[in-house]
């Protein structure tokens, strides 16, 4: 409430601001979040234990925390804006030092009530960063090698230093959802298609800084009978889950590759096999509608907002919440090669959860302070 | 500080943006929704299949095997309940700990723990490992009190092959034991139906009859999880037992046969002369086929394998022996048939002094002081040597080598039926140029018609022979397994038409004959020497005289042989030793074959004792009591086949 009676020239009474609140979209986050927490349950057979409980602990108080921060001005964003990289940077760093390896990387910080995973509030900060970054630039000065160098270079350090965590598949995608805003600022289309080719002549030298299992992975993802017990494993298991459900799926607790634990890594990244599985097309297409929704309320938030800052910050958020989706799925289906990536609100895990309820917060809030002009 | 135009600048720019960029969104979301139609719609039924494959897992429970009874339905193999201990391989949590434990608990040699450890070598994860397949009474309740402590052991109530009659049948029924790779690979029910611990015929009407015998494995599916463990059962697909086999035998007989053979080596066969039903096959010595079914030890093994008696080898159908005088009614036979002598014809024999004589060589006949003038029936009956020196000069070895073949010798009796059985030889000049390639010597002719010299043959032909001469010279089927075909009905009135057929001087010729077609050109010559054959049991100066049954209903024909194993020298017969004087492998094999009851014959027999000396004191006196106990049994397994025809 501080917050909201600054100095800012537009007010609001209470009352507006409750209009404003785009419900539509709070219902659907509720609906995949409860939908989340059954498909948890059903990773654990059926019972009521610690990652169901954990799950929907986080989810209800990430949710709350969604609605709270919805009432923050998008000002406080966008003035705090490099501060959150900043911080989101410092964050990383400290992992480097401090963070707690598992499975042969090191990527979370231990914060006692939670271990946070700092690369991704990164996804988020980068957002945001990047947001502020071009609301100030003129459009004519987009093009210009300075304004093209510092965004590379803003977004190549958090790349770097989640990529050395070792994660592949986070780093991937806050380099996806900077480019995303880099898109939307203007950048002209040349310049895409030159790194493009760039990437494509340095593939060679990527690869051999790959680590194995990464290696492995992209080796597999191309041919997953190559090791079918071993790298390869975890596609085969899943696209059988996923083809065995058929059109409606074996049931509610009865995915026989989930409970028979065939399927790996199954209340994180495959998730979405579970679901699929036990809900077959029919449920996954509900599922991806949802999402859908989601990213289309975010986008008609972003256009109904007044500042550019809020714009590109809907906008950008809306593309990296699809990248964050179709990559999962894609990932699961066998379509892409196995990175590690959470499908949003599904995927156990608190850090995930918890930047996406900050994403959608702060969309919320441009939604609510839709009038405010910002950086004048 | 932004201008106005600028910022709507900007907004029509990335308004522009967003569009391609929602429209990347469209595309990449149908990419992944046609990619899961494709796996949940299209490709639903091969990953169900991919996914029942990880989760159901099929466990194959052993076959039974089926039961084999002798003629009377006496069971000669059945199914025993053993007790076993398996090992769940999965449940175990260290393999050299559990048999540490378990050799404390039941008694583990040291091979066996070998042999198992070979075994899990070659298992896979889940595999289920046979600890030991016959555990006493007391070893099994001691592992069921020591169970808590031996992860993934299991007790197990199983069945076994077991033979009640061990040492008596071994040569018929043969016996079990594990399956080998050839086995599997050589017998396509064996690979369909093996699981782990299955047990295959080896010899015997096991092996003969095994694809009959083995049944069909059953199917236990198992829901299981990724690492293995069985969550619950789906469905049991029951194994069923293999076909019940009913044999020709007569189980009494055949341990009377094997009770009169025993501490000797040597062999009795009884065959019914019409239907070719083989009642009685034994071979002595014996050995038992129970130590075979779990994997006979190294110390029983290589005391069956070192006797000196050669217990493993089947004398009936795989020992050769010379024929020696047995062959003689065939000979006198030939020589009728072929109209070389008739019942006039006479011979002198004159004893050692006056041997028979041929381009220098001298053949003498086994009576030191002659029979004096021999005529045809006198020679059969007397076994008179000299007699047929001169018959088989004048018939040709090769004239009664394609007799011999017709009644029965120089090719197996049951046809492949047992992998070791043997042809033996029936020599011919032919046969001479092709395999020793050699012209033939006419002495060989001579000591041919005395069933010396090249032929060979087994005591199973010799029955055989025997019977298609009792029953009138018809050629029989022999069996072993019962078989609802063969009607005694049938063959006899087949043969009472056969009888009136007239046959053409091709009958002489080499020819091949249908299953009861008649043999012979003319009934009277084969009624001449069954008379021969009468005589030299049932009258004095018979050589089996001695054998004889006084009362009407035993009276049976028969003909002694004794073949010599080794060339008399002149010195020998200058000693003239008895039996107990000679190194036991210079001795004489005793041969004896007949044929009851005289009147009617229906049985056929022949008697050979390894190195037993003469075949009328050794051989003959055996087939007394075995005849016997043959006719005493004749009601009552008529009765039975008349049973068996009302069932079919």
């Amino acid at each position: 409430m501080i917050l909201s009676t600054s100095l800012n020239s537009t007010s609001y009474s209470f009352i507006d601001k409750l209009k404003a609140v785009d419900y539509f979209l709070i219902i659907i986050v509720a609906i995949i979040g409860s939908m989340s927490v059954f498909s948890i349950y059903s990773t654990e057979s059926g019972n009521f234990s610690f990652y169901t409980k954990n799950h929907l602990t986080r989810f209800l108080v990430f949710f709350f925390m969604f609605l709270v921060l919805s009432f923050v001005r998008v000002s406080f964003w966008y003035r705090q804006a490099y501060i959150f990289y900043i911080l989101g940077i410092l964050l990383l760093i400290l992992v480097i030092f401090f963070g707690i390896s598992a499975s042969g990387s090191k990527r979370w910080i231990n914060f006692f009530i939670m271990n946070l995973q700092p690369s991704e509030l990164m996804k988020i900060a980068i957002i945001v960063c990047f947001a502020r970054y071009y609301h100030r630039i003129q459009s004519s000065d987009i093009q210009s090698y300075k304004y093209l160098l510092q965004p590379i270079i803003l977004l190549l350090i958090p790349c770097y230093l989640v990529i050395t965590q070792p994660d592949l598949g986070t780093a991937i995608l806050i380099a996806g959802s900077g480019l995303a805003i880099i898109w939307l600022a203007g950048l002209n289309l040349k310049y895409f298609i030159y790194s493009g080719l760039i990437l494509l002549v340095s593939l060679p030298f990527v690869i051999s800084i790959l680590k194995p299992y990464q290696k492995s992975r992209i080796l597999t993802f191309f041919n997953p009978d190559r090791d079918p017990l071993g790298a390869g494993y975890q596609i085969i298991q899943s696209k059988i889950a996923i083809g065995s459900g058929g059109l409606l799926g074996k049931g509610f607790l009865q995915g026989t590759q989930s409970y028979l634990e065939f399927l790996p890594e199954k209340h994180t990244d495959f998730i979405f096999t579970l679901f699929s599985e036990e809900f077959g097309f029919a449920g996954s297409m509900v599922l991806i509608l949802l999402y859908a929704l989601l990213i289309y309320r975010i986008i008609r938030i972003g256009f109904s907002s007044r500042s550019f800052f809020a714009k590109l910050y809907c906008f950008g958020f809306a593309s990296a919440l699809f990248l964050y989706i179709f990559v999962n799925i894609a990932m699961v289906v066998g379509l892409l090669p196995i990175v590690g990536a959470p499908l949003p609100i599904m995927s156990y895990g608190g850090s995930s959860m918890l930047s996406i309820m900050l994403g959608l917060g702060i969309v919320m809030s441009c939604k609510i302070y839709s009038r405010d002009p910002i950086g004048n | 500080m932004i201008k106005k135009t600028d910022n709507l600048n900007k907004n029509k720019i990335i308004s522009r943006r967003l569009f391609v960029l929602v429209a990347a969104k469209i595309g990449l979301l149908g990419i992944v929704t046609s990619r899961l139609y494709n796996l949940q719609i299209s490709e639903k039924q091969k990953y169900e299949v991919l996914s029942d494959k990880n989760r159901i897992r099929e466990w194959k429970t052993p076959p039974q095997r089926g039961i084999i009874t002798d003629y009377f339905n006496n069971v000669i193999a059945d199914n025993q309940r053993v007790y076993q201990v398996h090992l769940s391989l999965e449940e175990v949590s260290n393999f050299n700990n559990s048999i540490f434990k378990l050799k404390n608990i039941i008694s583990l040699k040291e091979d066996e723990i070998k042999k198992i450890y070979e075994k899990k070598e070659k298992s896979k994860p889940w595999d289920t490992l046979i600890i030991s397949e016959n555990l006493s009474w007391n070893e099994f309740s001691k592992l069921n009190l020591y169970l808590h402590e031996l992860d993934g052991a299991k007790p197990v109530l199983s069945t076994s092959r077991y033979y009640p009659y061990s040492n008596d049948l071994v040569h018929v029924v043969g016996y079990v034991g594990d399956a080998t790779i050839q086995d599997i690979q050589n017998k396509k029910k064996i690979e369909e139906n093996f699981v782990p611990g299955l047990k295959v015929g080896k010899i015997g009407i096991e092996n003969s009859k095994d694809i009959d015998l083995i049944g069909n494995h059953g199917t236990k599916r198992y829901e299981v999880n990724a690492s293995g463990k069985k969550i619950s059962e789906i469905s049991y697909n029951k194994e069923t037992q293999g076909e019940n086999l009913r044999t020709t035998i007569d189980l009494e007989i055949q341990q009377l046969a094997q009770e009169l053979l025993k501490n000797q080596a040597g062999s009795i066969c009884v065959m019914d002369i019409y239907t070719g039903e083989v009642i009685t096959m034994a071979s002595s010595p014996t050995y038992d086929p129970n130590k075979f079914t779990h994997g006979i030890s190294t110390k029983d093994w290589n005391e069956i394998k070192n006797n000196k008696l050669r217990p493993l080898l089947n004398k009936s159908l795989a020992g050769l022996y010379s024929p020696g005088s047995t062959i003689k009614p065939l000979v006198a036979l030939a020589a009728l048939e072929y109209g070389i002598i008739d019942t006039k014809f006479k011979v002198n024999c004159e004893g050692h002094d006056h041997p028979y004589e041929l381009y220098g060589e001298r053949y003498h006949c086994w009576k030191k002081n002659g029979h004096g003038l021999m005529s045809m029936r006198n020679a059969i009956k007397q076994s008179c040597d000299i007699y047929f020196y001169e018959v088989a000069r004048l018939l040709g070895v090769d004239k009664l080598s394609l007799i011999a073949k017709r009644y029965g010798l120089g090719s197996k009796v049951l046809e492949d039926f047992f992998s070791e059985e043997k042809k033996g030889i029936v020599p011919s000049t032919k046969w001479k140029k092709q395999v020793l390639e050699q012209s033939w010597y006419l002495g060989e002719t001579v000591i041919t018609g005395i069933g010396q010299g090249y032929i060979q043959t087994t005591p199973l032909q010799l029955c055989l022979m025997t019977a298609q001469l009792a029953n009138g010279g018809y050629k029989i089927k022999p069996n072993l397994i019962y078989d609802k075909e063969i009607d005694l009905d049938k063959i006899k009135s087949k043969i009472e038409s056969e009888k009136n057929k007239s046959v053409s001087q091709k009958i002489l010729k080499d020819h091949e004959f249908k299953h009861y077609e008649r043999l012979y050109r003319n009934q009277n010559n084969l009624k001449l020497v069954l008379d021969a054959m009468y005589g030299s049991t049932n009258e004095q100066f018979g050589t089996s005289f001695r054998s004889r049954h006084k009362e009407d209903k035993y009276k049976f024909a028969g003909k002694t042989g004794t073949s010599q194993v080794k060339r008399i020298t002149d010195q020998d017969r200058e000693l003239d030793l008895d039996l107990d004087e000679i190194e036991y492998k210079s001795r004489d094999h005793a041969l004896f074959i007949a044929f009851a009851p005289y009147d009617k014959p229906r049985y056929s027999l022949s008697v050979l004792i390894e190195h037993g000396g003469s075949g009328s004191k050794a051989a003959a006196p055996l087939a007394n009591k075995l005849i016997k106990k043959i006719l005493d049994r004749h009601e009552l397994r008529e009765k039975i086949r008349k049973d068996l025809k009302n069932i079919a």
